[in-house]
């Protein structure tokens, strides 16, 4: 154990991860005054109020859905996975670079994630929560929802293991799970932070109840650490394997233009890339209305850009090997099916992508724009949107043009597609503006390790 | 500055954490329980009829065949319900002032008919043939118990999917010569796994998988 923090001792902390002339107490305040002020600024007002708005849009859509039925969306044979698919597929994927960035960043002692792991992770909730619908809204009967899961039923069946749509709800139900307990326990000390620092007596006892009574003694940090590097470890695995089962719904089934083995790495790569750019769209307009430069830098966004930019290659990389495959394979039906995405009905969507995930990133070389956040955010969004665009062409492209030519039919997206979409979105907006109001949302007690102070401490202790 | 809780929140955390995983399974259990409850599924549950038939009485007590009433079970997909004819071949005769088979009398004088209450209502989803089970030996009492001995009829069996499939898995377990189809109180002469067994090949009963395909119920 003493080896190991050696090693870590050895190596000096890079200025840039937190700008100079911070103190314990001064990062404290500045985290904690965002959630524990009496002004809100209006940046919030208006971000919650879209979020709001766009949640009754949400409301309004699937309770029609749930009047009418799913007949309400575009969906016709032969494509009936259409946005409800894609639109679970992209928020999923969305996740995982929270995940990405407190578990796999925190097993690799990148000191950098812990300005930015908190918000991530509360990123990676929503997302989920917001991916996790779309399967349960995509049901005819979304009431019985429940019959998913194998649990003693009055049918005496059991879900298809076989079904990849089954592994699915495990992979997403197991992955909610690690990422809920990961982020709360994370949050304990800064609850008590937030105890203790609490005006009123309400907001006392609420933020008491959260920490669990964490008193910060020697012991309580050292079994978090203990319970922080084990959850890690556990949601290190989800990283990789939940986009990959996701994947499966695709690869397992045999239609041109899904039926491919290399969608696994090609699908994880996508999540993490679009993942970033949600991190960066996110910390981007945070930092500059908080005043927050100094814990989220320049550093920061460098960072996240050159993550986008290689998951970016990778994924070009899988585009590329998607034509080639086509062509190599000498399969008529998947040869077919790469044509028909270039040229076919959905080529204005297959280029697009094309433009928004492979040429539009290749910006990002440039540290010029790594270092201008307005530039950083525009590429964030334009990557988001062709990430969004990729799922819509696997799905609903290869759907739409398959084995028989008589059976070919295209999807028209109608006004609901986009409502529940949107809807989600407001959902999402919703529930982050409440985070950023009612919990720190960069973590105190690990942006304080970062200071050139923690590390003095420690080496006059040994 | 003062504490906030008091000594015995941390005995009430500690509970409280135990305590929700003994919740969940407390209503996960009571949940099953009422649904598999004749509360839910009827079983049990006697149907108050217009006229109250005892099949007690007409079965069990003067040993008439269930076909005497139910001609077309072992033809059709529905097990018929008498027309009243049926009824005033005896009623014509006996008890024929009683004041409770006066529906009957009436139903038949004008013309009418009487209107049971369906007893074993299954989902409109669910394709049942009554033929094809009398005749490949799944008596009746497997399926309405001792009708032999309900004073008014009653549901026997929960009707829900798993007690089909117990016997659409395992017909074996249930088959009887078709000769002792409308037995009541029927115990096989042997060992019930080898005379089972024997007549699903005698009577070219199906495999499980066809028997427990989706669409061999469900069409």
């Amino acid at each position: 154990m003493a080896e190991e923090q050696n090693v870590v001792m050895e190596r000096p902390e890079p200025h840039e991860i937190i700008a100079p002339g911070y103190t314990f107490s001064s990062i404290t305040d500045q985290i904690a005054s965002v959630v524990q002020t009496k002004r809100t600024p209006p940046f919030w007002f208006l971000g919650f109020g879209l979020g709001l708005a766009l949640l009754g849009v949400f409301a309004i859509s699937t309770t029609l859905l749930f009047i009418l039925g799913p007949g309400i969306w575009g969906l016709r044979t032969p494509v009936m996975w259409g946005f409800a698919i894609t639109n679970f597929v992209w928020w999923i994927g969305i996740g995982h670079a929270g995940t990405l960035i407190s578990a796999i960043l925190l097993l690799l002692n990148q000191k950098w994630r812990n300005s930015i792991n908190r918000f991530a992770e509360a990123m990676t909730l929503f997302a989920v929560a917001c991916a996790g619908m779309f399967p349960i809204l995509h049901l005819g009967r979304p009431w019985l929802a429940f019959w998913l899961f194998p649990y003693p039923d009055t049918m005496g069946i059991e879900p298809n293991f076989r079904s990849p749509l089954v592994w699915d709800v495990f992979a997403v139900s197991t992955y909610a799970t690690i990422s809920a307990v990961f982020w709360f326990v994370g949050l304990i000390p800064d609850l008590a932070t937030l105890r203790d620092r609490a005006g009123n007596k309400i907001a006392r006892v609420i933020y008491g109840l959260l920490a669990m009574g964490w008193r910060g003694s020697a012991k309580h940090w050292s079994v978090y650490e203990t319970a922080s590097l084990l959850l890690a470890g556990l949601a290190t695995p989800l990283v990789l394997s939940v986009h990959t089962v996701v994947s499966f719904d695709f690869t397992v089934a045999i239609v041109p233009g899904w039926h491919s083995t290399f969608f696994p790495p090609y699908f994880v790569a996508g999540a993490i890339y679009s993942g970033f750019a949600m991190v960066l769209v996110l910390a981007i307009p945070l930092r500059s209305v908080y005043g927050l430069e100094g814990l989220i830098t320049d550093k920061h966004l460098d960072n996240c850009g050159k993550v986008m930019l290689a998951t970016g290659l990778i994924v070009a990389y899988a585009y590329i090997l998607e034509a080639f495959t086509g062509w190599y394979s000498g399969n008529i039906f998947e040869a077919a099916a790469i044509h028909h995405r270039m040229t076919g009905p959905y080529m204005s969507s297959y280029w697009s992508l094309v433009a928004c995930n492979i040429i539009a990133p290749q910006l990002l070389w440039f540290k010029r724009i790594r270092n201008t956040p307005a530039l950083l955010f525009l590429s964030s969004m334009v990557v988001l949107c062709g990430m969004w665009l990729e799922r819509f062409v696997i799905i609903v492209s290869s759907l739409a043009q398959d084995f028989v030519t008589s059976s070919w039919g295209i999807f028209h997206a109608t006004r609901w597609d986009w409502g529940v979409f949107l809807g989600t979105i407001g959902l999402f907006l919703t529930l982050f503006f409440l985070f950023i109001r009612g919990l720190p949302m960069i973590s105190i007690f690990e942006v304080r390790t970062l200071l050139p102070h923690a590390k003095v401490d420690k080496e006059v202790a040994e | 500055m003062s504490q906030i809780f008091n000594r015995s929140s941390n005995a009430l955390a500690r509970i409280s954490i135990f305590g929700v995983v003994f919740l969940i399974a407390f209503a996960g259990w009571a949940f099953d329980t009422l649904n598999r409850s004749g509360y839910m599924t009827r079983q049990g549950e006697v149907r108050e009829q217009p006229v109250p038939f005892s099949h007690a009485h007409h079965v069990g007590a003067l040993g008439i065949d269930c076909r005497y009433c139910h001609t077309t079970v072992e033809t059709s997909g529905f097990a018929n319900i008498p027309p009243i004819k049926t009824c005033m071949n005896c009623h014509s005769q006996i008890w024929k002032t009683s004041p409770t088979l006066e529906p009957v009398r009436e139903a038949f004088r004008t013309g009418g008919t009487i209107r049971w209450t369906r007893v074993y209502d299954l989902p409109d989803f669910v394709y049942f043939n009554h033929s094809i089970h009398v005749n490949k030996g799944v008596g009746c009492e497997t399926c309405h118990g001792r009708i032999d001995k309900m004073a008014l009829t009653a549901q026997h069996p929960t009707l829900q999917m798993s007690w089909c499939l117990d016997c659409h898995r395992n017909p074996e377990k249930y088959v009887r010569p078709r000769e002792s189809i409308t037995t009541m109180g029927y115990e096989p002469a042997g060992n019930q796994g080898e005379i089972g067994t024997r007549l699903v090949a005698e009577y070219k009963i199906q495999d499980a998988r066809t028997l427990t395909s989706c669409s061999t119920c469900h069409r």
